[in-house]
């Protein structure tokens, strides 16, 4: 198959855009870079929405499920014969899917960004970074090969990096983008370890190969194990521990709030919409492997989700940083798209798991983009990210209020948005395959529209603060993105993800759960409820039961400590009782070791010195005695 | 006249040019001009090669040539190059040339300085193309020796007492060694017959294993400490922080690599049984080193301490690859060399335009440089991420490759301390982040710093040389990768043939 080809120029041009706003865009009026970005991002959007048509409404498909193509490979490393790292494009449901997703929210991003980031210092900086982010993003969903993956999701952090710290003379940017980057890093060290272990079982990177379904090349796996558990479960789990770090899953979700000190679009694209659901297309990625070659892997990653989710959720409640509240709303949406896969069987009606989680996905990309940009919106108007900050802003922003609406209707799963359809078929694959998973996610629906209501009712309505000036309406080119994704959101849900993206690539029917749906439908009313009664009108009843709950209140809002259990690790035990012995070890031990051989042969040299005195008679002396001396023992010896 | 005898001529002739010369303009011009040639020819020797392999030629070492020169002994002047010497040749290359811009404005005496800079690349020229040990040896105390000079009398802070650990502990080794290629060479033919130096001759013998079990540890430690081999490694920090910016660059761009080249063409090359039997013990310590480096590099304040540190750690790594004795591994070891070298020379160029504008190397004592020097900031920045493995940029092939060639091994050792090795990545990160949040980025500290320059036309000359070379091979890594490993199946073949104990 040859006709996909032209696929490469949706990633090429993102970094063609790089590489010219970066290296050129300082001599340029900044808006030149910006309009650039936006219109190569414009055309890379058009190339992915042709892409997915012609894929999957085309000829791609076929009674035996969707075809795998790969339009374009190239050799890029060899390190065995077999190990082969190449650069290609694997086109595939979940691929081309995830294409759509970062070119729609990249794009719309792109174009919001000509709005709020007008006048910036460091403009043409912001959309170079823009596009090399997308660039990765892009590499990193196309992989034909997990070493290709690797490298990109490497690219993607530092994008990620570079854009956290935007405000590069903001220390708390700059230290959140380094927190950002070291806690992914080090979650990148078990997916590099899980890759080692995984190429060195199968002898391959490639994708194709590895989760061909009854595939051979597993046979040798069976026999290896280390401490007791398979290989497979180690390269699995190590896997995911790389994945739990991009998708900040607990207990590596620290980086994610403090993400937000980057710019708000930036937000909205990396830290809720793309970036953090590599993670789970990474996990999607390799289903059929962790399904069938390590079960045990499977169930932590639900256990893992289903957690993150409700944890998450619940510091959603106490947190008055609208940006925190979203990112720990996007953290507990993360959790369920984990815990969609952890749950989730293989093949058909089994695989509903697998097509939620990926139907999440593609729903919450959109909502949550959305809630992001709006916020951003809000923010620009009213120059706070505090909500104690805002109030009554729904006569001022009718655009962004309405948007924002609809945004949280969606996530708190009310019938006919698109947030509904997809959390419901989560909810049905857990009641299917455990039901204290299912539990849980039920309680975090309630929780979801709690937290996103409390936020909506405590901005939008409620007294007018003193502002600085009136809050405005931001301009079109800001709005329009935000209407756009306000009308995706309500329509997604209507796309039929289970023909279309599916574990096994053949499509089947689902029918609607009422059993489930009516429950968490009404759970969901009954939190938008609670919120309306506490945050409509202002009152100090929030504060008073705040004061309730006293010391649990407390550890929430300080998100249970976790940050400061981070920082005792880093500072004190890493930096002080390791890094500090060490340095100190080498200047004074070994280092005074080699001084002191120095030292000794100074001294000793300095004692025998006397013997090359430079005197004739001391000379004639040492010679005549120890001639005698040599004669002496002769005589005694050989006598 | 072979072009590799050109490859030491060149310099000579540069050397005898700048001292026709009568100031700092006149020197340096007769430098750049001449190590330019220098860069040309190695260029032009690395098509040839690549020519010369395409039409099948396919001797182990390609350009040699033979003179006696001391017939007595049997020491010849015999080089010749195969595809590893040849990226060392081009690396050094690039980082002499870097070097020669880095002190353009080297106000103090500075023919000397350029004549004793361009005689220790003479040395290293030397070295990278002999196939005869003593030769080898010989171009080995040339690279050495000036460096004491360039220290003690162009450095700064305790420079006399850092250039005298730094020569000592570096002819320590160098007494290792000579005692290591002796006991080779008396060893050469133990069925009777002339003895030699000659690489190639004694790589087709078998040494007597006692002897190499003897002499292995003499050879692979006096190349070692070259290479920072830890615990050997402390005249590393003090001597960089001493020396002037292009010697430092040199130094560890360069001259450290002779260690490694040496550890691997020789010591293992010619004792391979030894090799296999004795490895444990050097993979410990690499293994050590990789990390201890890493963690020493934390605490540092001193720019030059905390590369100098990193570089024990990125050094370590090439030996710990060296050693696990396969090609994959062993091409990691080589690509980690050259990448090394590159970033290694352009953090210190860097390190030292910075100082030449704060009059500091505190780390705390910066703050916010972004903003008022961004080119050099920029760069810093990706020198950074060169070093801690970002794809794209060199550092990271050569990383991936030491990592999955390490991991073939099957047995348990191997694989633990792969991947204690590995963890070093996430090490590296903090301290590369830490100096670079501390330094170029957050509010500006000191006032005095609001009104510097950013990078003169020479300044970008010589880091973008090296940010293209490390971008070169970060994004086409394969005909590099091909190269070195075509190359090493000789060596990895003789390894191979011993049975492991």
């Amino acid at each position: 198959m040859t006709g996909y080809t032209y696929t490469v120029f949706i990633i090429l041009i993102p970094l063609v855009m790089f590489l010219v706003t970066g290296l050129l865009g300082m001599k340029w009026r900044p808006i030149v870079s910006g309009l650039l970005g936006t219109i190569g991002m414009g055309t890379s959007w058009a190339l992915s929405l042709m892409t997915a048509g012609s894929y999957f409404f085309g000829g791609a498909h076929h009674a035996e499920g969707f075809q795998s193509i790969i339009p374009f490979e190239l050799t890029w490393l060899r390190f065995t014969e077999t190990l082969i790292i190449k650069m290609g494009i694997l086109l595939d449901p979940i691929s081309v899917m995830m294409l759509v997703v970062i070119t729609t929210i990249s794009f719309m991003v792109h174009l919001y960004s000509l709005g709020y980031m007008h006048g910036e210092k460091g403009f043409q900086r912001f959309y170079a970074f823009l596009s090399l982010f997308t660039f990765s993003m892009l590499g990193l969903v196309i992989a034909t090969n997990i070493f290709q993956m690797y490298i990109f999701w490497e690219l993607v952090g530092v994008s990620s990096f570079l854009l956290i710290g935007f405000y590069y003379q903001k220390p708390s940017a700059v230290s959140a983008s380094k927190k950002a980057f070291i806690v992914t890093r080090f979650a990148d060290l078990g997916f590099l370890i899980g890759i080692l272990i995984l190429s060195f079982v199968t002898g391959t990177f490639d994708f194709a190969k590895l989760t061909e379904p009854g595939t051979a090349i597993f046979g040798s796996a069976a026999s290896m194990s280390f401490m007791g558990i398979s290989a497979m479960t180690w390269a699995m789990t190590l896997i995911f521990i790389g994945g739990a770090g991009k998708s900040a899953m607990f207990p590596l979700h620290i980086w994610l709030p403090d993400a937000m000190e980057g710019p708000t679009p930036v937000s909205a694209l990396i830290h809720a919409a793309t970036m953090v659901v590599a993670g789970v297309f990474l996990v999607a990625r390799m289903f059929p492997v962790i399904h069938f070659q390590a079960p045990a892997a499977q169930e932590i990653i639900g256990y893992v989700g289903g957690f993150t989710s409700l944890f998450a959720a619940v510091i959603a409640i106490t947190q008055y940083d609208i940006k925190r509240v979203l990112a720990f709303s996007t953290l507990s949406q993360l959790g369920y798209m984990m815990l969609a896969l952890g749950v989730s069987g293989y093949g058909g009606e089994e695989g509903l798991g697998y097509m939620a989680s990926m139907f999440h996905l593609f729903t919450h990309a959109m909502f949550k983009a959305l809630l992001f940009l709006g916020a951003g919106s809000i923010i620009h108007a009213v120059h706070s990210n505090y909500m104690y900050d805002m109030g009554g802003l729904r006569k001022y922003l009718p655009i962004t209020h309405i948007t924002f609406l609809i945004a949280c209707l969606t996530i708190a799963g009310v019938p006919f948005l698109s947030g509904f359809f997809s959390k419901d078929e989560i909810l049905v694959a857990a009641l299917h395959h455990n039901k204290i998973l299912f539990a849980v996610e039920f309680i975090v629906a309630g929780l979801t529209a709690f937290y996103m209501f409390r936020l909506y009712f405590s901005v939008f309505w409620g007294k007018d603060r003193h502002y600085h000036h009136t809050p405005h309406e931001s301009p079109l080119v800001m709005t329009i993105p935000l209407m756009f994704l306000a009308v995706a959101s309500i329509f997604a849900g209507y796309i039929p993800f289970h023909h279309l993206v599916t574990s096994d690539k053949i499509g089947f029917a689902t029918e609607m759960n009422y059993m489930v749906a009516v429950p968490s439908v009404l759970i969901g009313l009954f939190g938008i409820a609670m919120a309306w009664i506490l945050y409509k009108k202002e009152s100090d009843v929030p504060a008073k039961l705040a004061k309730s709950w006293g010391i649990l209140y407390t550890a929430t809002y300080n998100k249970f400590y976790w940050d400061e259990i981070y920082l005792f690790v880093t500072r004190k035990i890493i930096f002080n009782y390791i890094s500090r012995p060490i340095a100190w070890f080498d200047r004074h031990i070994i280092d005074g070791f080699m001084v002191g051989i120095g030292l000794v042969t100074e001294k000793v040299s300095y004692q025998i010195k006397g013997m090359q005195s430079g005197q004739l008679q001391h000379y004639a002396f040492m010679f005549v005695a120890g001639t005698l001396a040599l004669a002496l023992s002769m005589i005694y010896f050989l006598m | 006249m072979n072009i590799l005898t050109l490859l030491v001529v060149i310099p000579v002739l540069t050397i005898i040019a700048i001292l026709f010369t009568k100031d700092l303009k006149g020197a340096r011009m007769a430098s750049a001009v001449g190590m330019g040639i220098q860069l040309i020819t190695t260029a032009v020797l690395l098509f040839m090669y690549l020519g010369a392999r395409k039409t099948g030629d396919m001797h182990e070492m390609l350009f040699t040539a033979d003179y006696t020169w001391f017939k007595s002994l049997n020491i010849h002047y015999f080089i010749g190059v195969d595809g590893i010497a040849v990226a060392m040749l081009c690396l050094t290359s690039i980082v002499v040339f870097a070097g020669i811009f880095a002190s353009w404005e080297m106000e103090y005496l500075s023919r000397e300085f350029f004549i004793s800079l361009i005689l220790l690349a003479t040395g290293v020229y030397g070295f990278f193309i002999s196939l005869d040990l003593f030769t080898m040896f010989l171009f080995y105390e040339v690279a050495v020796i000036p460096m004491y000079l360039l220290i003690g009398i162009w450095g700064s802070g305790p420079k006399e007492s850092s250039a005298m650990k730094l020569t000592l502990m570096l002819m320590g080794g160098s007494a290792l060694l000579m005692v290591g290629i002796f006991g080779i060479y008396y060893n050469s033919a133990p069925d009777g017959g002339p003895l030699t130096f000659n690489i190639l001759e004694i790589a087709k013998i078998q040494m007597p294993v006692e002897a190499q079990r003897f002499f292995f540890p003499f050879t692979f430690v006096g190349f070692g400490i070259l290479g920072a081999l830890f615990p050997f490694h402390t005249w590393s920090p003090d001597g960089h922080a001493s020396a002037p910016t292009a010697v430092s660059m040199l130094h560890a761009g360069v001259l450290m690599k002779l260690g490694g080249y040496g550890c691997f063409r020789v010591a293992m090359f010619l004792m391979p049984q030894a090799a296999q039997e004795m490895a444990w013990i050097f993979i410990i310590l690499t293994t050590i080193s990789v990390v201890y480096g890493a963690f020493g590099a934390i605490w540092q304040k001193d720019l030059k301490f905390i590369n100098a540190y990193s570089s024990v750690s990125h050094c370590g790594l090439v030996i710990f690859a060296l050693l696990m004795m396969n090609q994959t591994a062993m091409d990691g070891a080589i690509l980690q060399m050259i990448s090394h070298g590159l970033m290694t020379a352009l953090f210190f160029a860097l390190i030292g335009m910075i100082y030449g504008r704060t009059h500091t190397r505190n780390v705390t004592e910066m703050g916010g440089l972004m903003k008022v020097i961004p080119f050099l900031a920029v760069v810093y920045m990706i020198a950074g991420f060169a070093s801690l493995g970002l794809p794209g940029l060199s550092g990271f092939v050569a990383e991936m490759t030491v990592f999955v060639g390490a991991f073939q091994h099957t047995d348990m050792f191997h694989r633990v301390v792969t991947v204690i090795v590995a963890s070093s990545i996430v090490i590296t990160a903090v301290y590369i982040l830490r100096v670079v949040g501390m330094m170029l980025l957050g509010p500006i500290k000191d006032k005095h710093h609001e009104h510097l320059e950013d990078a003169k036309w020479f300044e970008k000359l010589s880091t973008v040389t090296l940010v293209l070379a490390v971008a070169a091979i970060g994004i086409a890594p394969l005909w590099l990768s091909d190269i070195i490993l075509s190359s090493l199946k000789p060596i990895v073949d003789k390894l191979a043939m011993v049975i492991p104990f």
